[in-house]
């Protein structure tokens, strides 16, 4: 199959040369020149100017107070937008995979006919507009939303909870935006799972829960890391859950980029190396998938 | 290829094509029926593309949409800005002839002496209002939004406009504007950080549509926002604080290459006529700078409270541009209140 | 059998995300049928909001974003479709060659870089080469994400073509296009039209990327969406959510459908 036959071989590269002209044009070129940007001096109130210099990363990891003739210190400001990000990706992450382990396997189990129609009714918020997803949340939530008068009419709870501009929301909006991201991937391994180890562990006298443990995850694990890079990656740069459901209060690492390009403070170089910064940490993620996955499938 | 390269150039190009109008505005600013009414009058078709504050339109013109937009609305000092950019494009009286409506005072403006490059639209202030039905205390100063009541914590709204947040912290603290003093800036910076955990969000677009909802009960917002409030059915409060507050005036500006300059100056003289301008402030509820207007206003608008402060109170402070090592200060000021 | 399937617990679990997932959009569809102009308050069943979307205040705004969603849509998934098609043809049946792991990289980057970093790279991009944002630089940022969505399902269902079926037809005298067009596409064609479909969502559910290489007065129907909800969440709003869904469902339905019956037939 992979190996291909003789016939297509040479013209393989003619059949690249679009994919390298429209992707090399529209999205790498683009992240070279972001690169290059963030390396440039910024124009008062947006815009840059022609001139090399490492404001921008000096700015992001160097302290040096309000009025800038203290000595210098980290900077932990940025650090902090990044760990509060990275923080709530990873919680965002781990709820899905709680989640979504337990739904993976469940849909797995079913026989082939009902299989599909679950699979099918876990794709179909995906394919929703995010952004309508997330409206749709608020509303949900808000004090005197459907979700508190439910509450307050069952007589769970006395007055309104509050949950709208709360981290609580952006992590359930997060939660609710990659949910289906978690799902897919370790479905997919847990279909390809042999039950055959189960039963042998069975046979051995596991109680299910160590041959979950012992067993299942192990086999099943390339899905599970595959499911958390696809949610964690997105819920890094995640834009419209913490400005729709947080209040916008606080800066995290998409409202951050974002400021500078189009808010108030247009600092073109620092939005450029911001986003330098955030595209290393996901490489970094990635390289780590991928020789994991490697060793895997090496085993 | 080539050719799928040029016709995406091609595509991406500007219309010139006769008969276009192309607006940058604030949102929910202008009333439809106008615009229509401009339409009908001149055949020109208008697009109209909203921002949400002086800064984001200055930053998205800088990105490149100079010479896509006809016009623009920027407040007062941001007139000011964009002239000493060369962002501006000039008009001569006789381009303008309905001029002569400007109101004197309006006329010979700091930052636009003369009325070379703008028209006013509107002018109002900025504070703040406080729903009576959840508060019914003393919201005479800015404590109200800075150092709230008891009632009032954690359902304030701040527009998140880093100049107006930071102008009316300094009226609070009654310090100057674009001060350099170390420990103003300090204070002004600890008062906020203190002030935060009683906020909600921030938003601008949402100043008013919290206020009527009920996810907010006080709010930093405009005088003509706050009146539309009340009259959605929101019992807010505009209040004109003791310690001062904002005052801007929203200006049409003729943008440097405006692919429609024509349409522009023909926009911008529609504009100027009182029964246009009464038809924005009866839309908008704030106050026109045209002279002939008070015929034409709704007698609501005429007499709301947010549009006559009662006697006595503090005057209202413009805003005024810092220069860069100064502005510096207030977006570390801005980055650490939002980090 | 059944024994080592199942666990306590994952049921309730599974029904529990249903639920979280669910939840929100079906309460947007339902308030989408409030007859009042408040959504907070229930004022009856009624269809006003809909009669709105089409003949309201904003309706002319709304219907020109849903008309360049949709023709940047079919344009960018067209596009992306065929260039994916080749690429997968390459990837997959032109065995190893020189720069194979960096093409590999390289259709896959849109999927590895986060949206608001390809979002900032492109307004830079077009900025500097001086571009005029607007349709056409929304269209090329499109087409170029799009790749990687159209590849994945082109790709898999090439791999699972044997390579004996073309064979054949080359052992019969067939040149290699007559093989390609009257074999290999045909067979390929599910693989192609859920490709095509992933790309066409993808395309038309932008909303960071796009708000960021959108021009003077363009609109898409995700950016006009967030202005008005800027302001808050209206009426009109959720009724053109709940149409934005029910044309989200019946393409994803479509796809659904295309592809069980390409496995099917092998």
């Amino acid at each position: 199959m992979a190996g291909g036959d003789d016939s297509w071989r040479p013209l393989a590269p003619r059949l690249l040369i679009p994919t390298w002209v429209v992707i090399g044009l529209f999205s790498l070129l683009p992240v070279i020149l972001m690169a290059v940007y963030s390396f440039l001096t910024k124009e008062f109130r947006g815009g840059v100017i022609w001139d090399f210099t490492l404001a921008a990363y000096d700015q992001f990891f160097i302290d040096r107070g309000l009025f800038g003739d203290e000595p210098a210190r980290l900077e932990w400001t940025y650090i902090n937008i990044f760990g509060r990000s990275l923080l709530q990706a990873a919680i965002c992450t781990a709820l899905c995979l709680v989640v979504g382990f337990p739904t993976a396997w469940f849909i797995a189990t079913r026989p082939a006919r009902t299989r599909a129609v679950w699979l099918f009714l876990i794709t179909i918020p995906y394919w929703v507009n995010l952004l309508i997803r997330t409206v749709s949340l608020k509303f949900l939530i808000r004090d005197n939303g459907p979700l508190n008068e439910a509450l307050m009419s069952i007589g769970l709870t006395s007055g309104p909870l509050p949950l709208v501009n709360t981290n609580l929301a952006v992590q359930l909006g997060l939660f609710y935006s990659y949910l289906p991201f978690m799902v897919l991937p370790i479905y997919a391994a847990v279909e390809r799972y042999n039950f055959a180890l189960s039963e042998a562990a069975a046979d051995l006298y596991a109680s299910r829960w160590t041959t979950l443990r012992e067993i299942v995850l192990p086999v099943v694990k390339p899905g599970i890391i595959a499911g958390c890079i696809l949610v964690f990656v997105p819920a890094l740069g995640a834009f419209l859950a913490p400005d729709l459901l947080g209040g916008a209060k606080t800066f995290m690492i998409g409202s951050l980029i974002e400021e500078q390009f189009k808010g108030s403070q247009g600092n073109w170089p620092f939005g450029a190396a911001v986003s330098m910064i955030l595209l290393t940490l996901v490489l970094i993620a990635l390289i780590f998938y991928a020789r994991t996955a490697a060793r895997e499938g090496a085993r | 290829m080539k050719k799928l390269l040029l016709g995406t150039c091609l595509l991406a190009s500007p219309a010139f094509a006769q008969g276009e109008l192309k607006v940058y505005h604030w949102f929910e600013y202008i009333p439809q029926e106008l615009v229509d009414k401009f339409q009908a009058e001149t055949g020109i078709t208008v697009t109209i593309d909203t921002f949400d504050s002086n800064e984001s339109m200055l930053a998205s013109l800088k990105a490149g949409r100079l010479g896509q937009y006809d016009v623009a609305v920027p407040a007062d000092f941001m007139v000011g800005i964009m002239a000493n950019d060369g962002m501006l494009d000039s008009f001569t009286p006789e381009e303008m002839p309905n001029l002569g409506n400007i109101e004197p005072q309006w006329m010979d403006v700091p930052f636009d002496a003369g009325r070379k490059h703008s028209i006013p639209y509107q002018w109002g202030s900025t504070s703040f209002s406080v729903n009576r039905d959840v508060y019914q205390g003393d919201i005479s100063s800015l404590a109200t939004l800075f150092d709230p009541p008891a009632e009032l914590r954690g359902k304030i709204n701040v527009l998140d406009s880093q100049n107006e947040v930071l102008i009316l912290g300094s009226l609070y603290l009654g310090i100057p504007q674009c001060t350099q003093d170390r420990d103003q800036l300090r204070a002004l910076n600890d008062m906020l950080l203190a002030a935060k955990p009683h906020w909600a969000s921030f938003g601008s677009d949402i100043a008013k549509d919290v206020l009527v909802s009920g996810d907010a009960a006080a709010g930093m917002i405009y005088n003509g926002f706050s009146a539309k409030a009340r009259a959605e059915g929101a019992n807010v409060e505009y209040v004109y604080p003791k310690e001062g507050h904002v005052v801007w005036m929203d200006n049409v500006v003729l943008l440097k290459d405006a692919p429609n300059r024509d349409n522009a100056l023909k926009f911008m003289n529609f504009l100027l006529d009182p029964v246009n301008a009464a038809a924005v402030t009866n839309y908008a509820a704030y106050t026109a700078g045209v002279t002939g207007v008070a015929p034409y206003l709704d007698e609501a608008i005429k007499t709301s409270p947010e549009n006559n402060p009662p006697e006595g109170i503090t005057p209202g402070v413009f805003a005024q541009a810092c220069d860069e090592e100064t502005q510096k200060l207030y977006d570390a000021i801005w980055t650490n209140l939002k980090k | 059998m059944k024994g080592v399937r199942h666990y306590p617990g994952f049921l309730g679990l599974t029904i529990l995300c249903l639920v979280i997932l669910y939840a929100p959009l079906i309460v947007v569809m339902a308030y989408s049928f409030n007859g009042s102009t408040s959504i907070t308050q229930w004022g009856g069943f009624s269809m006003r909001w809909y009669v709105d979307v089409f003949t309201g205040p904003d309706a002319k705004r709304f219907g020109q974003a849903a008309w360049n969603s949709i023709t940047i849509a079919l344009m960018a998934a067209t596009a992306a479709t065929i260039i994916a098609t080749a690429a997968a043809l390459a990837m997959v049946k032109g065995g190893r060659f020189r720069g194979r792991g960096a093409s590999f990289a390289l259709i896959n980057l849109p999927l590895m870089v986060p949206e608001i970093v390809t979002a900032v790279a492109s307004l830079i991009f077009f900025t500097a080469i001086g571009l005029t944002t607007g349709y056409g630089t929304i269209l090329v940022a499109h087409m170029a994400f799009c790749i990687p969505f159209a590849f994945l399902p082109i790709a898999a269902r090439l791999e699972g073509i044997e390579a004996s079926y073309e064979q054949a037809a080359r052992d019969l005298y067939a040149t290699r296009a007559q093989a390609f067009r009257l074999i290999l596409l045909p067979l390929l064609a599910p693989g192609l039209a859920s490709g095509w479909l992933l790309a066409f969502i993808i395309s038309l559910d932008d909303f960071i990327i796009t708000n960021f290489v959108k021009g003077a007065g363009m609109e898409t129907l995700p950016t006009a969406i967030f202005g008005s909800v800027k302001q808050g969440i209206k009426p009109n709003i959720m009724a053109i959510s709940t149409l934005m869904l029910a044309v989200s469902v019946l393409f994803v339905t479509a796809a659904y459908l295309i592809n069980r019956k390409g496995r099917q037939t092998p």
